[in-house]
């Protein structure tokens, strides 16, 4: 399991959980990572990879998968709330804010042109995640995986496929690839 | 309207959607479109345009969309109602297959299937890079903006929040 050390309190899971949040500018999933890897080493690379993976895989948004799943790995169902509730409740008063502000100045030109260059950057930051994401892959020079990973990126980023209809492929050929691949070492 | 309460519009709609999405909040926005734009008509397309942009600027998970969506349908309420049933249902869902597969008697099959899904999981998230940028670039100095921001966040440790802002003065300053 992940947490080596003493794992969190569940006000302290809370607290992480909404200071990720509310650093989370165009996605929290770049602050996740850099929370529970690099700062609390709550989880190694791999681990959150694996983890942010199957919740990629659920349905219903990721982060927010995320932070249940990983909450209660380390403190139960109650630590999944607590992280829950950490990652939520604070952006989910601003956003509220925020939309009563848009309903009276939704109009301004200038704000329009704002939001765009924000969103341009917040793309770069998505780009910048998914390739330190492919680190692990790319140091074990994983090829399959690279490969998996591609046709994935073709499939739905250029061909523009169904989601459903690639991933009825994908996930069967992943796994039969894998098992094949780990039955050859263990033999 | 009057024949249907909309906060439980709001509830029964984003809780099945929520259900669908696989692929997180990126895939699930052009069905949100579809279903307050077009369906319900609770929105206009260009509201529903601001409502994406503030989503990706403001702190917290994207998935807040809903919160805007709901509260243009029904003030307070309909802004805690949609983000709840957006978000619970499936982090329940999360929490119970999580507990399954990583009960300690079973076999090495769960480990084994979570890091299958590892490289499929990082192409979808390439392939909404890529639709994302496709959608949001349209001049040369945003593509510069954006690939800087691509390399500056790879290779440093620079807090992502001095580049969002770096985008914002951009943008403000009519640049990008």
């Amino acid at each position: 399991m992940p947490a080596k050390t003493v794992p969190p309190g569940l006000f302290a899971l809370f607290m992480a959980f909404a200071r990720m949040s509310l650093a989370g500018f165009g996605g929290v999933l770049v602050f996740a990572r850099r929370a529970i890897v690099d700062d609390h080493r709550w989880m190694t690379a791999d681990e959150f990879n694996e983890t942010f993976a199957l919740c990629h895989f659920l349905p219903g948004p990721n982060i927010v998968n995320l932070s249940m799943v990983f909450g209660s790995r380390l403190r139960g169902l109650a630590g999944g709330v607590a992280a829950f509730a950490g990652l939520l409740v604070p952006p989910t008063l601003i956003m509220t804010a925020l939309a009563v502000l848009y309903a009276h100045f939704g109009e301004l030109e200038v704000l329009r042109r704002t939001l765009a260059g924000v969103s341009c950057a917040a793309v770069g930051l998505l780009i910048a995640v998914v390739f330190r994401m492919m680190m692990p892959l790319l140091k074990r020079a994983d090829a399959i995986a690279l490969v998996l990973m591609a046709a994935v990126f073709v499939a739905i980023g250029v061909l523009r496929l169904p989601l459903q209809a690639v991933l009825l492929v994908a996930i069967p050929a992943s796994i039969a690839v894998t098992v094949a691949l780990r039955r050859k070492v263990a033999a | 309207m009057n024949s249907e309460n909309p906060i439980w519009a709001l509830i029964s709609t984003f809780g099945l959607m929520s259900l669908f999405a696989v692929g997180g909040a990126a895939a699930a926005v052009p069905e949100m479109h579809r279903i307050a734009v077009d369906v319900h008509h609770w929105m206009t397309d260009k509201q529903f345009a601001d409502a994406f942009a503030i989503s990706q600027l403001s702190p917290g998970p994207n998935v807040l969309i809903v919160t805007l969506i709901g509260y243009a349908v029904a003030g307070i309420p309909g802004a805690l109602a949609a983000t709840l049933a957006m978000c619970l249902p499936t982090a329940l869902l999360a929490y119970y297959v999580s507990r399954l597969l990583n009960r300690p008697s079973q076999s090495r099959w769960p480990a084994m299937i979570q890091a299958a899904l590892v490289p499929l999981s990082i192409g979808l998230m390439a392939a909404s890079a890529l639709i994302l940028a496709q959608s949001t670039t349209h001049t040369v100095i945003a593509a510069l903006l954006m690939a800087g921001v691509a390399v500056l966040a790879s290779v440093s440790r620079v807090n992502p929040l001095w580049l969002l802002l770096a985008g914002g003065v951009l943008g403000f300053a009519g640049v990008v």
